[in-house]
């Protein structure tokens, strides 16, 4: 894992996985579309305004409603870098892990963070520094057995090891 | 000290004696299911696990129902991908158009989900089978994949959240108005990873359709499960269904939860949702008189043959406001022809409503019934985010069958006990 750096973009409370990636755009699974309409109905400049290393910052229950795994690889495609919220719902939690795309879960850093400042994580530590303040805040923890599954780069390595062992 | 229901079924999957809130458990897959959206991107991770045959080609369901009959060409190529999948791995649960359902009525219907078991979906609704006492919750696709390649999956066992429904349903008060009000009361993330159970002397007498509107929405309160202890209307349902032996497990009366609700329902007014949230439920009473453009009964939540019956009733003898599109669905094949032998497809057709082969597609704007901007839609279906029917500048009220179409009659929001006739259920 590495040190991630990039500008804040900020959002509310429930973003719902329809606004994340709204679904008349889910007759295709190829994550390059999907990352062109990422965060449309929630703010339809998004795509054009963030830059790849971007940082999404959210209220809480982040990535509510349907299952979509289209929602986490839409914003992982988009270049964004990490999503910084208070919490995150339950199946985008897991989909973020299963495919990759760093999460930090702190109720401060989202509480504190606006948009435009630049922000810098280190992802092993989950800590997350506001560049020109030099506040920094530690996210939760992960459970070690998630972490194993980070370290393998997703759910699908993870398995895959797995079942050469056996 | 006792567990929940819950508990004791994610323990016995796990082949543990007991399991606590936040016990991290692997836990044995009784099916798993993946729908036309989700499954394309299933596969092509199960594709890279290396495994070549999925785990049992029994315990896997694979329903194309979101965007089919496939609207356009990207849609039918998807479809396609998991046709050819299902045919090479000699999955036996796949419905073709024309033999299918929406997934959530379709597996119940067939008696593919059984109570005490623990079911896994790759659709968020997939805690609808809850109300037959199974442990299912939706994951996304590469769960899902995780799934079909070993049979098993990992899961945070999750603290139960207990609402206790008192008093008698007043009329045309079902399910739904259940629901609207419990996340109402909740909040969208109110019972954010834990499991709901419901119970209480109010929908003891609920039958099957109505559990299954009420456990389907558990998500929208972001619940995991929700979950009610099998009863005897459990068991007349699964009578001849079942396509296996089950085991049924109750929940335990002095087990810990971590919340406690008790409502009386004796004087609940049948429940709206506002846009842009199911969490703003209200009383019809406040929105009657709003006008509307579009009615859509169906769905997941609401395409049952009682919910058709519910509109049916309403619907006999009148016609759809002129203003007013009503769109009927029917949520399966086998309820499409239950509502034609009862006549209830002839009083839709005669009241001018269209009435659609099943198909997810308005729900979630994908097609049959797209919103333009600044059109309202009163739905039975279970979100009304932000462009969820449609243009983001459209708006979705949530309602119950009853409510949807004595709205569509009166081309405004509307209480079916003030448009006279009709028989509450």
């Amino acid at each position: 894992m590495s040190i991630l750096k990039g500008k804040v973009w900020t959002f509310g409370n429930d973003i719902d996985t329809d606004a994340i990636i709204p679904a008349r755009y889910l007759n295709t699974s190829d994550p390059s579309e999907l990352a062109l309409h990422c965060m449309e109905d929630a703010d339809p400049s998004f795509v054009a305004k963030a830059s790849p290393g971007d940082i999404i910052v959210a209220g809480k229950n982040f990535g509510c409603g349907s299952s979509r795994e289209h929602a986490p690889l839409a914003i992982k495609a988009a270049g964004i870098s990490c999503v910084i919220a208070e919490n995150f719902a339950r199946i985008f939690y897991r989909n973020a892990i299963n495919i990759g795309l760093p999460i930090l879960e702190s109720a401060e850093a989202a509480a504190f963070l606006k948009e435009g400042q630049q922000v810098e994580i280190n992802l092993e530590e989950g800590k997350i520094s506001e560049l020109s303040s030099g506040r920094t805040f530690t996210a939760v923890p992960f459970p070690p057995f998630m972490q194993g599954i980070m370290a393998k780069g997703g759910l699908i390595n993870y398995i895959r090891e797995k079942q050469n062992k056996k | 000290m006792g567990h929940t229901i819950a508990e004791k079924i994610l323990a016995r999957a796990a082949g543990k004696k007991e399991v606590f809130p936040g016990d991290l458990i692997n836990a044995k897959i009784d099916l798993a299911l993946g729908n036309d959206i989700t499954a394309p991107v299933a596969i092509n991770e199960f594709k890279k696990t290396g495994a070549d045959k999925v785990f049992d080609k029994e315990r896997i369901a694979l329903i194309p129902d979101h965007f089919t009959p496939n609207k356009d060409i990207q849609s039918a190529e998807q479809v396609k991908l998991m046709r050819d999948f299902a045919r090479q791995q000699e999955i036996v649960h796949y419905y073709e158009v024309g033999r299918m359902g929406i997934e959530h009525a379709l597996l119940p219907e067939l008696g593919l989900v059984l109570p005490g078991e623990v079911v896994i979906g790759a659709d968020s609704h997939t805690c609808t089978y809850g109300a037959l006492g199974a442990f299912a919750t939706g994951v996304g696709s590469t769960d899902l994949a995780a799934v079909m390649a070993t049979g098993e999956l990992w899961f945070k066992v999750p603290p139960t959240i207990r609402i206790v429904y008192h008093g008698n349903l007043p009329p045309w008060v079902g399910g739904k108005d259940l629901i609207l009000y419990t996340i109402g009361k909740l909040g969208v993330d109110g019972a954010r990873y834990a499991a709901l159970e419901f119970s209480g002397p109010a929908i003891g007498k609920l039958g099957m359709d109505d559990r299954f509107t009420i456990s389907n929405m558990a998500i929208e309160a972001g619940a995991k499960a929700g979950l009610f202890s099998p009863d005897e209307v459990t068991r007349k349902y699964l009578q001849g269904r079942a396509v296996r032996p089950y085991n049924a497990v109750l929940g335990d009366d002095d087990a810990p939860v971590a919340e406690e609700y008790n409502w009386d329902v004796e004087s609940l007014e049948p429940q709206v949702s506002l846009p842009f949230s199911p969490a703003n439920a209200q009383p019809v009473s406040s929105v009657v008189g709003t006008e509307i453009d579009q009615v859509v009964i169906g769905s997941c939540t609401n395409g049952r043959i009682d919910d058709l019956r519910q509109a049916a009733a309403i619907l006999k003898g009148r016609k759809v406001h002129p203003r007013v599109r009503l769109l009927i669905i029917p949520a399966t094949q086998a309820i499409y022809l239950q509502a034609m032998r009862e006549g209830l497809l002839e009083i839709f057709a005669e009241a001018e409503a269209a009435v659609s082969t099943p198909t997810c597609g308005p729900c979630l704007g994908g097609h049959m019934g797209i919103l333009a901007a600044g059109e309202v839609a009163v739905a039975t279906t279970n979100r009304n985010f932000v462009g969820r029917m449609g243009h983001p500048e459209s708006r979705v009220y949530l309602a119950g069958p009853a409510v949807a179409a004595a709205s569509a009659v009166s081309g405004v929001i509307a209480h079916p006990g003030d448009i006279g006739g009709g028989e509450a259920r």
